[in-house]
């Protein structure tokens, strides 16, 4: 026997040390499936490797940032201006967006559905990777001390990342959708088919479970189904860029992930979801027409005293654009004075004085100037034109044109055409309101 | 290191030199290599195994199967604890490469160029195969293997391993 072991010395211990290895491995799949526990021997690597990683990063985010701050402002200026123009399209949209999900919001709310959505955020940056070509995974900077748990998402602004798989004081290991291992329930966002996203062996991502006989073309955009429990619903995950059939009965989707995936530098770790009950909001919001009013060009301010000479000489004043909240106002005729309040919208509406005018507040707290005989308020005041006119002024209210909120903000500030009827050498004798109206709603139909 | 050389059987009685490497490159190299493993940027280098390279360079080098298989399966436990998956896949592929590479290494002259590609390459291949065979049949990975992403990444490795090898060449010392 000896003879024999020592003659097959070398292979006695390879069998050895792999079966002491596979040995192990069994212990470990035996108790993953009971409960997930970090090894002590992976807390001590990890601990090794990271404080290096660490402190190269800091080291090559400095050496960056004094690139980028001190020496490399060539451009910047045309780059800010780029952007700009770029955020005005975005509010833009983001208004046209925000109306789409009010309404959505209120159907929801009508129908009590649960959504959830993204509470609390920890931002951590990248400093590693598993470093292995047949896995994908990243090191973050924020571990538990930090709040970060297992199974928690990690994104980026622009799209899902992947889930916290191991947790260390310092540190987690991130696994990334592109990974083997990973799965990530999914919806194609037009059809709404679902399906579960995978990582391949060369880093790719495909979606999988979508029967062969749909409809799934380039382009599409992918979000996050929220079916797995991790990712919430909706987050961007990537774009369809090639479909062919796959086995069996399914298509073969690859997806480009929405998140670049090998280019992470800082990700954001969501920490705490809230599941709750929609609830359309009804206060505090942009209108579209409130943002086409503030960026589309305006007559230009104009002194008090030059307004009121146009008033007495034709009857007409130009609203300076800046003389309310939104840049443009109706035209209504009110002829009493009070003090400044704050709008619905929380900001307080400032108004052009005009010698022989008088100012009003107009239901809904905003505000009117009467000039004689056009008369100007404040688009956030819808109901003015037609209801408070009839008491102080009817001949006035009866014949002048009254702009709905959305053609005056377009038009940013409007030249009243003078009223036939107020003269201004016969002005209206101040009446206060007797009784004002109930304060302009949402439900106002502009 | 006791060994001083050992025989090529296959040949004549010419001799193969064994090496040995200080202290400082043994625990140094290794490690060095998880680091950047795990440091340098994934587009570029995520297709790299350099753990998988210093294994078989160290390995060739010393042309002792307990040396090597150990010094595999020290690395591959290092790289396993740094990696998502349960410990030991990395660790039993490259002891296999490890006694592998040294067992070679013991029969073969494996200081040329040309051969150091065919055996990085050679290697890379079984490395993957026994790291699948093991995540599959073991662990009950849902892994997939690609052929064309394997002889992709087995010439790039061995590409890198040629150069590297020349680099480490300078840390051998004769026995």
């Amino acid at each position: 026997m000896e003879s024999v072991l020592g003659r097959y010395r070398n292979l006695t211990i390879l069998v050895g040390v792999l079966f002491l290895q596979v040995l192990g491995l069994a212990v470990q799949v035996k108790r993953s499936a009971d409960a997930e526990n970090t090894r002590l021997i992976r807390i001590w690597a990890v601990d090794t490797i990271t404080p290096f990683e660490r402190v190269l990063v800091w080291a090559q985010n400095s050496g960056n940032n004094l690139w980028h701050n001190y020496f490399y402002l060539r451009g910047v200026r045309a780059e800010n201006r780029q952007l700009k123009e770029q955020i005005e399209q975005m509010r833009l949209e983001q208004v046209r967006l925000s109306e789409d999900a009010e309404q959505a919001h209120r159907l929801q709310s009508l129908l009590a559905f649960k959504e959830q959505t993204i509470a609390k955020t920890v931002p951590a940056q990248v400093i590693g990777s598993s470093g292995s070509d047949l896995s994908r995974s990243i090191y973050i900077d924020k571990g538990s001390n930090d709040g970060v748990g297992l199974d928690m998402a990690v994104i980026t602004a622009g799209g899902i990342v992947g889930k916290v798989l191991r947790v260390y004081p310092s540190t987690a290991l991130v696994l990334m959708i592109n990974d083997q291992t990973s799965g990530v329930g999914v919806m194609l966002e037009k059809s709404r088919l679902q399906g579960v996203l995978r990582g391949t062996a060369n880093g790719t991502v495909v979606l999988e479970r979508v029967m062969s006989d749909e409809q799934v073309m380039p382009g599409e955009t992918v979000l996050s189904s929220g079916g797995d429990q991790i990712f919430p619903k909706g987050l961007p995950v990537g774009t369809v860029t090639k479909v062919s059939p796959g086995r069996e009965m399914f298509l073969n989707i690859q997806v480009k992930p929405a998140a670049d995936l090998s280019r992470l530098e800082e990700v954001l770790v969501i920490t705490e979801k809230q599941e709750q009950n929609p609830v359309a909001e009804t206060a505090g919001r942009v209108r579209a027409a409130d943002i086409l009013a503030q960026r589309l060009p305006s007559v230009p301010d104009k002194p008090a005293v030059d307004a009121a000479t146009s008033v007495a000489s034709g009857n007409k004043v130009v609203a300076p654009a800046s003389a309310t909240s939104s840049g443009a106002k109706s035209l209504a005729p009110i002829q009493s004075t009070a003090k400044p309040e704050t709008n619905q919208h929380g900001v307080t509406p400032s108004v052009a004085k005009v010698p022989s005018s008088s100012t009003a507040t107009a239901p809904g707290g905003t505000k009117a100037v009467s000039t004689g005989g056009a008369q100007v308020v404040p688009a956030d005041a819808p109901s003015a034109a037609s209801q408070t006119p009839k008491k102080t002024a009817p001949k006035a209210a009866a014949s002048e044109p009254t702009l709905n909120s959305d053609s005056a903000n377009a038009a940013g500030a409007i030249t009243a055409p003078p009223a036939p009827k107020a003269t201004p050498t016969q002005p209206k004798p101040t009446v206060p309101q007797p009784n004002p109206q109930p304060p302009a709603t949402e439900d106002d139909p502009h | 290191m006791t060994l001083t050389s050992v025989p090529i059987t296959y040949t004549s009685g010419e001799q193969i030199e064994v090496y040995r490497f200080s202290i400082p490159v043994t625990i140094g190299v290794p490690l060095l290599a998880l680091f950047l493993q795990t440091f340098l940027p994934r587009r570029i280098f995520s297709i790299f195994d350099l753990p998988l390279l210093v294994t078989i360079f160290f390995a060739m080098a010393r042309r002792n199967p307990i040396s090597g298989l150990l010094t595999g399966a020290a690395i591959g436990l290092a790289q396993d604890m740094l990696g998502p998956y349960p410990i030991g896949i990395y660790g039993i592929a490259k002891t296999v490469v490890g006694y592998g590479a040294s067992s070679l290494g013991a029969k073969l002259d494996v200081e040329n160029a040309g051969a150091r590609f065919l055996v990085t390459l050679g290697f890379y291949l079984v490395h993957a195969a026994v790291y699948f065979t093991v995540a599959r049949g073991m662990v009950n990975m849902t892994l997939n293997w690609s052929w064309s992403h394997g002889i992709v990444a087995g010439l790039a490795n061995a590409a890198l391993g040629v150069g590297l090898y020349f680099l480490l060449d300078n840390f051998k010392q004769r026995t």
